[in-house]
């Protein structure tokens, strides 16, 4: 077996040291009922050719975002990495060490993490940003139990824009701690309702901004309303990119943002692993209760300047059953992908890629909802909006493939029973005029 | 001194104190090279990838556009590529050495792995993409989840945890939603052993649960008489790692299982230290309800300097029912895989899932890595390499047992756990001890963990160690004792200082934090 280094004859002169005369003799505390004497009812080892022509098989039966026009978003998105990232990534250094819990051989880690959160901060608008979460949906449910912990409350309101995954996450993370999570109703049009739900028990109210239809949303009058009320405000984002074009979740007033860093530098991946985004405002008691891993500056020995996990009196492997979160593994190597590829954007490359994302999706909108029947829902968006069609748009999903074209989402697969007209579409600097066109022919064809 | 043709010296000259010029005046040390961060390297103005130039005009932000700089420096490629290897270099790796973090199961990474997750067709899906354009996707989710089932030897698995301890929140919420089922409103505590990970009580207290501590014995494994005493009606179950983080199986785990399931609770069992049984032991024979397996572990991807991780949780009959939302669900006519993403996909009422632990289905790209990685050793390489490393990790043991100072009697399993008396009177802490090794190259082991043991340093090999390395890490550590022994603490107390820095001062850090970068006054005047 090619990963295994131990001879016969190594293994051999390993158990006369130990004293013991074979492999299985090591496992004799394990009851002999439950001790296997034949291999599992598995396949036996196969060489790197024959896994890589199953694997290929596999990969095969799925058709891959850039092999043809593609417009599917609604939280994962579509965005050309620089050959660099994926380079850096695998550098054995980076991808094979662990979390850095012996800083003087981590600095690596450690420093770039320091710049992934100043990254984080500075995008988000916020002051302090922590080491990563899982994904956006996992912050999000993340940032609505500290803010039950920084207020004290048990009430959670959620826009009903809300990635309907985010709001599912945050209940299911929520459902056993008592805390109460309201929702207003989904709504095409704006927040209508959502402020009529904040009171003096609620602890936070939760907007996404682009929302899950791709709206734009400004919370500066809702978060003046929540602070009123003695609430926070987190404020979601889907897609990290429309921070280069929109404003950032603190020149609105959110006191904490989450979201998903995935469209920067890590890909789509099926779904995982992404990385999660999570930074709030630099108040003590806010930091106190952030979840995950935080790297901070300090000195060395010698007066020379390094960094460190710091703050760890919030976390599992220190306060155990009163730790502010169980997470532990987050996202580490996203993060990294993510912080190298904005650190090749820059301001400059950042704003200019949101600018070309927005700019396609005007075109695209103005493309398809020039077709007879198809109506244009969202009025203000940055790269992804919603259409409302005159057929269900699972069918004509469905009929979109037949013609090549992956034409989005159909907002009934995220809120089951509703929407049945209205299909989500998400476009990118990765889309050309040629696939726009494709979409706009083959729609027009599907609908005619 | 003599000179070459070209008038070189050849011969170095001895009579210079190299201490002298230990200062440079770049801050690098030849191939150790100071780096500053990006915000004192790039510009706002420099950008390190080309994009089209924007045409300008369409608008529909709908007065949402940003006012003002975000103040991101960039780096144009060459210096973005200086930048991130520099940084690399400050790292310790796998890649670079024996890596013994005891619970952390630092193995070779096969890069086959890598290539196979970058395959277009995994890596560039999306997860919403519509089901008939990614039969091949659930597919693979499908034949992952058969090995574990089979290696575990459990009816159900979610795959959708993204790490260990997200495993353990899908684990414990079950047993909550089954208790909920029955009507249990009453149980609420959780029997956790005193050496459990921090993510055991952390975990348990998510779900609405309280913690309740098990001693350990004097063999290092659960006070069974404790245990038994804490038994009663109240008891939700338990929170067991096996092997234990003592790196010792416990025997008793029939017993506990039935002795749990009797009371009226349920076996949650921590699968951190799978590597040590599988394809030898199916957990699902020892009586447990629920496992998650650290796919970052047990089955190779690469930890990434702090993950991601992957945590596919394992369910017994009892507990299948309230694994969380999605899964993969094949038609009727056997024609098409699907996902269930929502409960109205859910035929009947014996299906109540407790909810949605993540956006969308797992960590897919740790899938891919993951099934690489086990198809291939196959069932057969799979149980050789448990008993690899846990033959490394009794070679070790039986290597340093005379030297340094085990725990426990006995032999061990994937893991050696030794304690601080070996360093009694010698002034050298754990601490030290592990610092001095960074001087040797090597990364220490896990230090201070479990509790349960004063000073614990525990050593996990794994199986892709040679004998030959071992041999040479052994030895480096009886040498390291004998340095102790003789007194030279100060060697320990300086170390490291052979790392790229020196011990690094942890309570200035979090006395007055320092979390993000800022720019000095000066730099914001100009």
């Amino acid at each position: 077996m090619r990963y295994l280094p131990l001879t016969p004859a190594d293994r051999q002169a390993m158990l006369e040291k130990i004293g013991v005369t074979s492999i299985d003799a090591l496992f004799t505390d394990v009851p002999e009922a439950a001790r296997l004497h034949g291999p599992v009812d598995l396949p036996p080892h196969q060489t790197e050719l024959q896994v890589e022509r199953a694997l290929s098989k596999m990969a095969a039966e799925n058709i891959a975002a850039s092999s043809v026009p593609f417009f599917v978003g609604a939280g994962a998105y579509k965005h050309h990495v620089p050959a660099t990232v994926d380079h850096l990534i695998q550098r054995s250094e980076f991808l094979t060490s662990y979390t850095p819990y012996q800083p003087e051989i981590s600095q690596g880690t450690l420093q770039t993490l320091f710049e992934f959160q100043t990254q984080v901060a500075l995008m988000t608008g916020m002051d302090v940003a922590n080491a990563s979460m899982y994904d956006g949906s996992t912050a999000c449910g993340e940032a609505v139990l500290m803010a039950a912990r920084v207020t004290k409350r048990k009430k959670a309101v959620l826009a009903g824009s809300l990635h309907p995954h985010y709001a599912a996450t945050t209940r299911t993370t929520a459902k056993y701690l008592d805390i109460d999570i309201v929702s207003s109703k989904p709504d095409l049009d704006g927040l209508s309702g959502i402020a009529d739900l904040i009171d003096d028990e609620t602890a936070c109210v939760v907007i996404q901004t682009p929302d899950v239809f791709g709206r734009l949303h400004d919370l500066t009058e809702i978060a003046e309303k929540a602070h009123q009320h003695g609430a926070l405000v987190i404020s979601v984002f889907t897609e990290a990119v429309s921070l280069g074009l929109v404003k950032s979740p603190g020149d609105m007033g959110a006191d904490i943002a989450v979201g998903e860093g995935q469209g920067i530098g890590v890909g789509l991946n099926f779904g995982g692993p992404y990385v999660g985004l999570f930074a709030c405002k630099n108040d003590r008691n806010f930091i106190r209760n952030m979840p995950g891993r935080l790297a901070g500056e300090t000195v060395d020995a010698d007066g020379r300047r390094g960094y460190v996990l710091t703050l760890s009196t919030r976390e599992q492997h220190i306060r155990r059953e009163k730790a502010t979160s169980n997470i532990c593994t987050n996202s580490g190597l996203c993060a990294l992908a993510f912080t190298i590829h904005m650190t090749l954007l820059g301001e400059k490359g950042l704003t200019t890629l949101a600018q070309l994302n927005h700019e396609t999706a005007c075109d695209l909108a103005d493309r398809l909802s020039g077709i007879a029947g198809v109506d244009l829902l969202t009025d203000s968006f940055f790269n992804e909006f919603a259409l409302r069609l005159p057929k269900p748009a699972a069918g004509v999903l469905d009929q979109l493939v037949e013609k090549g074209v992956l034409g989005g989402i159909a907002a009934s697969r995220l809120y089951p029973g509703e929407l049945d007209d209205v299909l989500i579409v998400a476009a990118t600097e990765t889309n050309t005029d040629d696939d726009l066109a494709a979409f706009e022919t083959a729609l027009r064809e599907v609908l005619s | 001194m003599s000179m070459n043709t070209q008038g070189r010296p050849t011969r170095m000259e001895h009579d210079l104190d190299p201490g002298a010029y230990e200062d440079t005046l770049s801050g690098s040390r030849g191939l150790e090279q100071a780096e500053p961060l990006l915000f004192e390297r790039g510009s706002l103005d420099v950008t390190g990838v080309d994009l089209p130039t924007p045409r300008g005009g369409k608008n529909r932000l709908g007065g949402m556009k940003r006012e003002g700089p975000i103040g991101l420096p960039g780096l144009a490629e060459p210096e973005a590529m200086r930048h991130y290897v520099r940084l690399s270099r400050k790292n310790y790796a796998i890649d670079l050495g024996l890596y013994p973090l005891g619970s952390c199961t630092m193995k070779h990474n096969p890069r086959l792995n890598e290539k196979m997750a970058r395959l277009p067709g995994f890596a560039d899906i999306h997860p919403l993409q519509p089901e008939q354009t990614v039969q091949g996707a659930y597919k693979l989710i499908e034949e992952l989840a058969r090995w574990l089932m089979v290696l575990t030897g459990t009816p159900a698995v979610a795959m959708s945890p993204k790490a260990g301890a997200h495993g353990e929140l899908c684990g414990m919420m079950a047993i909550r939603a089954a208790l909920d089922a029955r009507g249990e409103t009453g149980r609420r505590r959780v029997l956790v052993p005193e050496s459990a990970h921090g993510t055991n009580p952390a975990t348990a207290v998510q779900c609405g649960f309280i913690t309740d501590e098990i001693p350990a014995d004097a063999t290092g494994r659960v006070d069974m008489e404790a245990f038994k005493a804490k038994l009663g009606d109240d008891v939700a179950g338990i929170m067991l790692t096996n092997p234990n983080t003592c790196g010792l199986f416990e025997r008793d785990i029939r017993e506990i299982a039935d002795l749990i399931h009797e009371a009226g609770g349920y076996f949650y069992c921590d699968g951190a230290n799978f590597n040590a049984i599988m394809g030898r032991v199916r957990p699902g024979d020892l009586g447990i309800d629920a496992m998650h397996i650290n796919l970052h572990k047990t089955f190779s991807t690469p930890h990434g300097g702090g993950g991601p991780g992957s945590g596919p949780t394992v369910f017994s009959e009892a507990l299948a029912p309230y694994a969380p939302l999605p899964f993969v669900v094949q038609t009727e006519d056997g024609a098409l895989l699907r996902m269930a993403e929502n409960e109205s996909d859910i035929d009947g009422d014996d299906i109540q899932p407790f909810g949605r632990l993540t956006a969308f289905h797992g960590q897919m790209g740790m899938f891919t890595r993951a099934l690489t990685y086990m198809m291939s050793h196959g069932s057969d390489g799979l149980k050789q390499a448990s008993g690899d490393a846990v033959l490394n990790a009794n070679y070790i043991l039986a290597r340093l047992k005379d030297v340094m100072t085990p725990a426990f009697e006995g032999t061990c399993m994937h893991e050696a756990l030794f304690d601080d008396r070996f360093l009694k009177d010698t002034g050298v802490t754990t601490l030290d001890f592990a610092k001095a090794m960074i001087d040797e190259g090597y990364h220490p082991m896990t230090m201070y963990f479990p509790l349960v043991v004063h000073g614990a340093m525990l050593i996990e090999p794994t199986e892709t160690e040679s004998k030959s390395g071992l041999d040479r890490f052994c030895d480096v550590l009886c040498g390291l004792t004998d340095a102790a022994k003789a007194g030279d603490a100060d060697r320990f107390k300086a170390a490291p200082v052979h790392a790229p820095m020196r011990r690094l001062d942890e309570t200035r850090a979090a006395r007055s934090p320092v979390l993000r970068w800022l720019p000095s006054e000066d730099d914001s005047k100009n």
